[in-house]
Formats: structure tokens, sequence, C-alpha cells
């Protein structure tokens, strides 16, 4: 269970990312954030993000329609 | 290999509803994965800084403007667009696909920027020749002239200009 969900369903780029990042501030150090998204872009670019930033990409998958991403916030 | 290094630099140059949204969300994007951004607001850049924006676009000499009505992509003919009131029904159109759409209006994309201290720079010549004031900007931008963007420009690795 993420420590932290992230609805990001019904919202287009950038959203996904610019809020990931706001609720990643609230998620401990190597804690995981889950994010619920839509817009079929988000899946470069939450891997591009994760590249970016040195956060992980755990998982990702896809379920009729929405894409569903586990990322781990890095190290402190 | 980390983003800490590399920062970016955007010069804003137009302020139609659909050019506003380039610079808004490379910003705040590049903001979001780790980029130091500064956007440099000249010309008619310089109203996204207002304090209430009202963005409109036109049809007129825009080739490539086509939407999607009724299953298919529609262009505007350029002599329709000379009708009153056709920009604003336009901008209203845009506008409300967007909301349908999930795309984040331009205001909520700058709050973002400001909130993700993108640093936002009002040319000082626009603000004179078009007799704005820093008053009717929102908080948060400075003012500056082109050496001001030209020192950040030799400093950042990504430089646009929009």
């Amino acid at each position: 269970m993420a420590d932290q969900t992230l609805d990001a369903k019904g919202l287009n780029c950038p959203l996904p990312i610019l809020k990931a990042r706001k609720a990643l501030k609230d998620v401990p150090a190597e804690g995981t954030l889950e994010i619920l998204a839509t817009d079929p872009g988000s899946v470069a670019d939450f891997e591009a993000f994760c590249r970016q930033t040195g956060n992980e990409l755990m998982e990702h998958s896809e379920d009729g329609g929405t894409y569903r991403f586990l990322i781990r916030k890095k190290a402190a | 290999m980390s983003a800490e290094e590399k920062s970016m630099s955007i010069i804003v140059t137009k302020g139609s509803l659909d050019w506003a949204y380039p610079p808004f969300i490379l910003a705040t994007t590049a903001a979001a994965m780790g980029v130091p951004v500064t956007m440099f607001f000249t010309f008619y850049g310089l109203p996204l800084l207002l304090k209430d924006l009202n963005l409109q676009l036109t049809a007129a000499g825009n080739p490539a403007m086509k939407m999607p009505m009724m299953g298919a992509h529609m262009g505007l003919p350029n002599i329709l667009t000379a009708i009153p009131g056709i920009d604003a029904a336009c901008s209203k159109m845009m506008k409300n696909l967007m909301n349908k759409k999930g795309v984040a209006p331009i205001e909520d994309l700058r709050e973002l920027a400001v909130e993700a201290e993108v640093r936002l720079i009002a040319c000082q010549m626009t603000m004179d020749l078009f007799e704005y004031s820093l008053d009717d900007m929102i908080e948060g931008p400075e003012l500056g002239g082109a050496a001001t963007y030209i020192e950040v420009a030799t400093q950042s690795d990504i430089n646009l200009f929009i």
C-alpha cells in the first residue's frame, strides 16, 4: 500500500507531473506514491520525470484506460 | 544523471490563448523536474502577467488551426474571422474544449509556476511602451531589460524563444 495516492485521472499534460511533484513533497524519503492517470502521454512523462529527478518508477500498469504508477521517492 | 546542473530560460513574446501554453507548460514541467527556469515576458507576452487574464485567440491567418467539430477537423475561412465577436466566440469554444479535456487554464499554470519559484521577469521597455505598471501585474515578477535576460541566457543550458 503506497504512502500516498494521487488521483490525476482526467487531467492532461502537464498536470499529472506537476501534481505528482507536489504530492511527493509530503511523502517521506524512500516512501511511495501511487498515481492514477488517464493521460496516455503520462507513461513517457513519468519515466522521464523519474530519470531526471532520481526517483524510482517501481511499477507502472494500465487497466482499461487508467494508468497506474508507483514511484519511490529517493533517499534524503 | 541529475538535472541539478541544467537550467532553462524562455523568452515569452506572444500572449494569445494558444501561444500562452508552450512557455507555461515547459516552465512548470522543467521546474517539476528540478530544472531552474527563468521566463522573460516581452512585447505581447507581457500581458500574460496581468492580474486578470481574458486570453483570446483568432483563426485569422492561422491555416493550421483546425478544431475537432462534428467528427472532423474544421478551420474557419479567413473572411469569416472579420465577423464582429467571432474571435471571442472561438476563444470561448477553445476554453470550453480545454476544460472538457482536463487541460489546465493558464491562470493555474501561472500560479504553479510562481509556486515552483520560476523566475519571472517583465520587460521594462515593454512596460513603458504599452503603459503597464507593476500594480497591474500579479505578485512576483521583477523588472528587467535585455541585458538582464542576456546574463540569464549565458548561464542557461536551454534558451527558448517562444
